[in-house]
């Protein structure tokens, strides 16, 4: 598939290094969890999570970011998908843990609101690093309880969204759903897997793409040699098990870089 | 059990390189998920690259565009995942490796060496990084010496995998041959290009890249037909199989084994499927070898 031109109709400030970009497309069959591949042309090419069906939400991290910073509402980039698998849907009695850490909020939002509208009972525990990085907190309250955590106090628990999960009572979710900076999700795994609830878990992980469906293995993480771009990137708990996750990743080159 | 240049495959359908090849995990899983009777490893070179920026890889109605640009972690980046792939894959491991010269080719050849390949595939058909790959492999005389480089540190089989971006395929393998290659591969992806015409930009990052995939099969074929007259060495055949009956037409061109890659777009077990179809196809027609398949069409006159 060729990538599409999407116009950017709406630009949203979530933090001070986060936007959301609508566009005048609509993903009707985007799952939540999955991603497209945004295109800023004669730059480079981004895996980014949908945060809607037709929006994606970004960090400003690096070369390609900092230039869709650049866009206006008019502008327009590529965009290819979506791809990958998402998070799987809770039941209607299903209750739902979603557990996001500053932009990872970005694929977890439109799952709240799914499985809020598909019956479950949804808890969020939302952290970043101070009160004005916490991204989408009102669209996680919409569909159900929320904790904040903050690493500065600013805002809720003062600490890590683990400080907060440490204090709930884990067996009482049938799934847990789990988003963010690589750290945060290797301290959540470890915990989940104390807790013996690894097998209900899912995480999304991001890892440098090239093709981006599957084909040129660029992001296959070991041991399991799973494509994040294909195979994921949302993968269970168990997946991971005895995987690199938290401890490195690979470059552009396939070099491993230790997190 | 089937043997190609010496190696012992179960099967002969085999990972092509630059697919699924940049970890040791990666190999082992097609291996021995994907049944491949054995797997080629990303191209790897003397120095650590990151590749061409992305769009690098598109998928278009006729087959795939890619211009990954080489990315490799350089041979000492990439020991430990030739040590993984040799370790637990079960399948003969063939490390793909480009150079920019004779000597580079033999750096990176005797750098590899520890992780103890099965056999070396040379890329002298990339048609998408300066200065390597076809850069290399449109000119004979440079095909014969990497060849002889490469053939005079190590003492495992040598494939030599073809461009078919030159007037004349038969004139590079003859090259690769004189230089002592154990065998050609053919052929590495067709040059071109896609633009967006939204915008003007070509799509890929590096603007233009190469063809694979369905669309390229005919002109496979008929390389390996080429080859398969010209030389004496086995032509392993490769480009645009997706299906059984496409390995069995590659083989009746003259391809001694197949190589797959773009196909692994739409299954990971693309290769006991092919390999299953070509058991099936062998009993119906009464052959009692795959090998009597080997450049059948060539008979047929």
């Amino acid at each position: 598939m060729l990538p599409l031109n999407a116009t950017i109709v709406k630009i949203n400030e979530e933090s001070p290094s986060v936007r959301t970009f609508f566009f005048d497309y609509q993903f009707e069959t985007m799952k939540p969890g999955q991603f497209v591949m945004v295109w800023v042309r004669g730059v480079d090419e981004i895996p980014m999570g949908l945060s809607s069906k037709n929006s994606i939400t970004v960090q400003r991290v690096g070369e390609a970011t900092s230039k869709l910073f650049e866009l206006k509402e008019g502008d327009s980039f590529g965009l290819r998908g979506p791809f990958g698998v998402g998070f799987s849907l809770p039941s209607k009695e299903e209750k739902t843990l979603i557990v996001a850490g500053g932009v990872g909020s970005a694929p977890l939002a439109p799952y709240a609101e799914a499985a809020s509208a598909a019956g479950s009972e949804m808890h969020t525990v939302l952290g970043a690093r101070s009160e004005g990085d916490l991204i989408f907190e009102e669209r996680f309250a919409e569909a159900g309880n929320v904790y904040i955590s903050t690493d500065d106090g600013s805002k809720g628990t003062k600490g890590f969204v683990t400080d907060v999960l440490s204090r709930l009572d884990l067996s009482a979710y049938d799934r847990i759903a789990v988003c963010g900076p690589e750290i945060m999700m290797a301290s959540v795994f470890r915990l989940l897997e104390d807790r013996k609830v690894l097998a209900k878990s899912e995480f999304s992980l991001h890892r440098y793409f090239k093709c981006g469906i599957g084909v040129c293995g660029a992001c296959c993480i070991d041991r399991s040699g799973l494509r994040v771009c294909r195979d994921g990137p949302v993968f269970s708990g168990v997946q991971l098990l005895d995987s690199e996750l938290g401890r490195y990743t690979r470059d552009a080159s396939g070099r491993r870089v230790k997190i | 059990m089937y043997t190609l240049t010496g190696l012992k495959l179960e099967n002969p359908t085999i990972l092509a390189a630059g697919v699924l090849g940049t970890t040791g995990a990666s190999l082992c899983r097609v291996a021995r998920q994907g049944r491949a009777g054995a797997v080629v490893t990303k191209s790897i070179g003397p120095a650590p690259k990151t590749g061409h920026p992305n769009p690098s890889m598109i998928k278009l109605d006729c087959g795939f565009l890619n211009a990954m640009g080489l990315p490799n972690p350089s041979y000492p980046g990439f020991l430990q995942e030739l040590e993984t792939a040799k370790k637990d894959s079960d399948v003969p491991v063939i490390a793909s490796i480009f150079g920019g010269s004779p000597a580079e080719f033999k750096e990176v050849a005797e750098g590899l060496l520890p992780g103890k390949p099965d056999a070396f595939e040379l890329n002298v058909s990339c048609p998408h990084a300066e200065g390597y790959g076809a850069a290399i492999g449109s000119n004979p005389c440079l095909v014969e010496a990497v060849t002889a480089a490469v053939k005079d540190v190590v003492n495992v089989p040598v494939w030599v995998k073809l461009t078919p971006n030159v007037s004349d395929i038969t004139c590079i393998g003859n090259a690769a041959e004189s230089g002592g290659a154990d065998a050609v591969v053919a052929i590495n992806t067709v040059k071109g290009m896609a633009i967006d015409i939204e915008s003007g930009y070509p799509v890929l990052g590096n603007r233009s890249g190469g063809l694979s995939g369905k669309a390229v099969k005919p002109v496979a074929v008929k390389c390996v037909y080429d080859l398969y007259t010209a030389l004496e060495i086995p032509v392993i055949g490769v480009g645009g199989i997706s299906s059984w009956q496409d390995a069995v037409e590659m083989m009746m061109a003259g391809a001694a084994a197949v190589q797959i890659g773009s196909a692994v777009y739409d299954r990971l077990d693309i290769f006991s499927e092919i390999s299953a179809g070509i058991e099936t196809f062998l009993q119906r027609k009464g052959y009692s070898d795959v090998k009597e398949l080997i450049g059948l069409s060539h008979e047929m006159v």
